[in-house]
């Protein structure tokens, strides 16, 4: 039991730490709560779409950023479908990122563009780490015959 | 003509004497025959000779006495008759035009005669003419010096250059040996020494005023003569057997601005002169002409003209320089200040994100912690956690609202709601706490207060919880009224709100709202303080009972912007307090009651909670939001289909799809058009599929837009289960859901 226990504080504190730090917000806390008995691996479904989407997305925008002439339009629709996606899981830093590469794409400014692409780059994969931590954690847990709180 | 030419009996002769005649004669014939060929041949080369006929006479006369002479050469022999004839004739002929050129010459040579005279005159004439214009040009020459002088004044606005160039023109121009000014000193009683032509640095030299000679020259405007041995003559010094040229002085008036009146040229209403004295080279024996001193007085007055606009450049110049100064320090201080707010605007802008986020993260948990198992001393802390997060957050907003409230960015969310329930609800939240305290709270609405009204509810709930609120925190005992009736023009004039002018018409009405309090009052002289942010009255009780003091202060602004007044009175302490605030609300046209739109606020406690079987049809083009909404509603029991395209969602939907939750955010996608196709896909009214719109931006543009199209609700993601659950059984019950976004 002792070692559920403490795997049930690790889970909790990185998740707290994750709340804390800013890399997630309430949105997924709503993820969390529509897991049930129907619906047992939801989290990990959404979240894997979003990372498989997200590096589709972040490709098409580094080939778009490299082309002589950008076509800001289509860079734009990608963040847009980004920020989408970023704050439907609640990956809070990555939609914060989306919000002022946008301007950059309506001021066509491609400095800009690409320094906030190597931002998301660099949230995205942050994110990406602590949530795969996370799903890991869980995973041991259940494991060590524990269960997680759906918080 | 000695010889007279009669016929005489020849005697014999001398022969000597005889033979000198007729040389005689001969050289006389020649000498008459060439005078007149010189006559001609001068007069011929002379263009001017206006008495030729004269000359003709002449030489006729000439001739003619000559031929006498040459036939006399002939009478010293025996002559023949025809010779005495011919003598005879050229004698009468010779008579006759001599007598004729004796008669002439009585009036030519009076004439010839007054040509000496008049050459004469002529010549007098032009010396003098030549003395003027020489007098002329030099006054010419003067008048160009003085232009040019004048010219090289006024060219400059500098005042040390101004008079360098004075002195040094005038130097030039009247060839002086030296030339100085002298400028009164500061305290009015002596001359300085300003300026000289030939010595660089004049030593401070100084003399008094009033000399006698100083008084002479500036009593007249004239440049007068002054002896070269008076104190400011003296200035080179006398280097033995020198002869000091003649010595001028002139004044030179120093004008100020004040001097320039319009009606009012200034004669001697200025009393300050400078002095400026000129010296003619010595030794020279030059003496000053009247051109001269003329020069002189003019170049005074130029120098004095120059000057004053100098000074008044100066002048100008100098507030100029302020301005611009300060014009630079105010647009500094504006750009600061600019930047303050900005900074401020920022900076709250972030940590209201950042103060809200763990807030956020705290009420929730704890609210969820509050739902799982836990002890009583656990729930205890939980509550208390609860609570004051609860608290925080709320001073959090305040803070937020309060800095967005003196901006003036602040804007009222008007919308029609019911104005009972609002009371009715203010009642219920403060009864608990009343009741804890055994204050008992009384609600008294009058009759003829409309049910709805049109303002902004949120905000006026907020005005009256916190007067509410006021009155039960200060109060420990007793009881609470709070009356609200519709203000009647007589009694919106208040002597207590002089600056407070309503005029009801016909789509307003004014709401009165009274809370009377028998507590702790308040002391009259700290009324006015109440309203100013974190003040507090000083008296112990208040002070425990928390509060930041900005309650009122908001108030106030809220109801300033509901074009209202709130004020308070109290007899004094222990004696109770009353509050009374009016405010301006819209009456809500009759035909608008059916389309209530629903107030969040309510508790979706009773609502449906379990969907089971419904059909509902998501269109999303984004993966991950796709699925999370569609997680959303499964996990609320609903039966969901997802399409990520309008094409696909008009093929895909049909009439038994009772919801349709559509993105409008989406680019190059008009969601609005696709709701207007779908309504126009079903004829029928039941048929009709009730459209939501989901969208991340929360204008009010957005919603109108969405109202214009026909769409049911609006919705702003992220939508959290309990939300989604509360829009879903309001839709179903109402048909229609317009969040306040």
């Amino acid at each position: 039991m002792d070692v559920v226990v403490q795997l049930q504080r690790q889970l909790a504190d990185h998740t707290a730490s994750l709340f804390h730090e800013g890399f997630l917000n309430e949105q997924f806390n709503q993820l969390q709560q529509l897991q049930d008995e129907s619906n047992p691996d939801f989290v990990v479904e959404v979240v894997s779409l979003f990372f498989e989407d997200s590096e589709r997305l972040l490709n098409e925008l580094a080939k778009a950023l490299e082309q002589q002439a950008v076509d800001y339009k289509k860079v734009d629709a990608h963040v847009h479908q980004l920020k989408g996606s970023s704050s439907s899981i609640g990956a809070q830093r990555v939609q914060g990122v989306c919000i002022p590469f946008r301007n950059f794409c309506e001021e066509q400014n491609n400095e800009g563009c690409l320094k906030c692409l190597q931002q998301v780059k660099h949230e995205y994969s942050l994110v990406k780490n602590k949530l795969e931590t996370l799903f890991k954690l869980e995973q041991q847990l259940i494991a060590a015959g524990g269960s997680f709180p759906t918080l | 003509m000695e010889s007279c030419n009669c016929i005489e009996p020849q005697w014999p002769a001398d022969e000597l004497l005889m033979k000198y005649q007729y040389i005689s004669d001969f050289f006389i014939a020649l000498a008459y025959f060439s005078i007149p060929l010189e006559l001609i041949y001068f007069v011929k080369k002379s263009a001017v000779f206006p008495y030729r006929w004269v000359l003709v006479q002449f030489g006729a006369f000439i001739v003619l006495c000559g031929a006498t002479h040459l036939i006399n050469l002939w009478t010293f022999t025996m002559h023949s008759r025809t010779v005495a004839i011919v003598m005879t004739t050229a004698k009468v002929l010779t008579a006759v035009v001599s007598c004729a050129t004796a008669l002439m010459l009585v009036h030519i040579i009076p004439d010839l005669l007054s040509v000496k005279t008049r050459e004469l005159f002529l010549k007098n004439k032009a010396a003098e003419l030549d003395r003027e214009m020489g007098l002329i040009r030099t006054q010419e020459e003067t008048g160009r010096h003085v232009r040019m002088l004048t010219h090289e004044i006024r060219s400059t606005l500098d005042r040390h250059t101004i008079l360098k160039t004075t002195l040094v023109e005038l130097g030039r121009t009247l060839a002086l040996e030296e030339c100085a000014l002298w400028m009164p000193t500061r305290t009015g009683l002596e001359l300085q020494l300003s300026y000289t032509l030939r010595q660089q640095n004049p030593v401070g030299y100084t003399v008094p005023i009033h000399l006698p000679v100083i008084n002479q020259v500036f009593s007249s405007n004239r440049a007068v003569k002054i002896s070269p041995n008076c104190p400011v003559a003296r200035i080179r010094p006398l280097a033995g057997k020198y002869i000091p040229g003649e010595v001028v002085a002139v004044r030179v008036p120093l004008l100020h601005l004040s001097n320039f009146q319009i009606n009012d040229w200034p004669e001697l209403s200025t009393k300050r002169y400078a002095l400026m004295v000129l010296m003619l080279p010595s030794d020279s024996a030059r003496q000053w002409h009247v051109h001269e001193l003329e020069l002189v007085e003019v170049v005074a007055d130029q120098v004095a003209v120059a000057l004053s606009h100098a000074a008044i450049l100066e002048e100008s110049m100098r507030a100029r320089d302020l301005l611009i100064e300060q014009n630079v320090a105010l647009d500094l201080a504006r750009r600061e200040a600019e930047t303050a707010i900005r900074a401020r605007n920022d900076f709250l802008a972030v940590m209201n994100h950042e103060m809200r986020t763990p807030m956020h993260a705290i009420i929730a948990l704890s609210s969820l912690l509050q739902e799982t198992e836990l002890t009583p001393e656990q729930r205890l802390m939980v509550e208390t956690i609860l609570k004051s997060s609860n608290l925080l957050a709320t001073l959090i907003n305040d803070v937020l609202d309060l800095s967005r409230l003196e901006d003036g960015s602040l804007q009222l969310d008007i919308g029609t709601f019911n104005l009972h329930s609002v009371f009715k609800e203010v009642l219920n939240l403060i009864k608990p706490v009343a009741s804890v305290k055994k204050l008992s709270v009384t609600l008294n609405l009058a009759q003829d207060l409309p049910v709805y009204a049109v303002g902004d509810e949120k905000r006026l709930m907020q005005t009256m919880l916190n007067v509410v609120g006021n009155a039960v925190k200060f109060s420990k005992e007793g009881s609470i009224s709070i009356i609200a009736f519709v203000a009647k023009s007589e009694s919106l004039r208040d002597s207590r709100a002089p600056d407070f002018f309503p005029m009801p018409s016909d789509n307003h009405f004014y709401l009165r709202v009274q809370v009377k309090d028998s507590g702790s009052g308040i002391n009259p002289q700290e009324i006015p303080k109440l309203f100013t942010k974190f003040s507090q009255s000083q008296s112990s009780a208040t002070r425990n009972s928390g509060g930041s003091g900005l309650g009122l202060a908001i108030c106030k602004r809220f109801v300033n912007l509901m074009e209202g007044h709130i004020w308070l009175e109290s007899d004094g302490l222990a004696k109770g307090c009353t509050a009374t605030f009016i405010v301006k609300l819209g009456i809500p046209e009759r035909s608008n009651e059916s389309k209530l739109p629903f107030t969040p606020k309510v508790p979706a406690n009773h609502g449906q909670t379990n969907f089971s079987g419904l059909k509902v049809l998501v269109m999303d083009d984004n993966g991950v939001s796709r699925m999370v909404t569609k997680g959303l509603l499964e996990h609320l029991g609903c039966d969901v289909s997802t399409v990520s395209s309008s094409e696909e969602c008009l093929h895909v939907v049909s009439h038994e799809h009772q919801v349709v939750f559509l993105d409008v955010c989406m680019p190059g996608i008009d969601g609005f058009e696709l709701a207007v196709t779908i309504r126009e896909k079903f004829a029928k009214r039941h048929e009709k599929p009730l459209i939501v719109a989901l969208t991340g931006n929360t204008d009010k543009v957005t919603k109108e837009n969405c109202m214009r199209v026909g769409i049911n609700g609006v919705i702003q993601k992220p939508i959290s289960v309990d939300k989604m659950r509360s829009i879903l059984s309001e839709l179903l019950e109402h048909r229609v859901l317009y969040e306040a976004l």
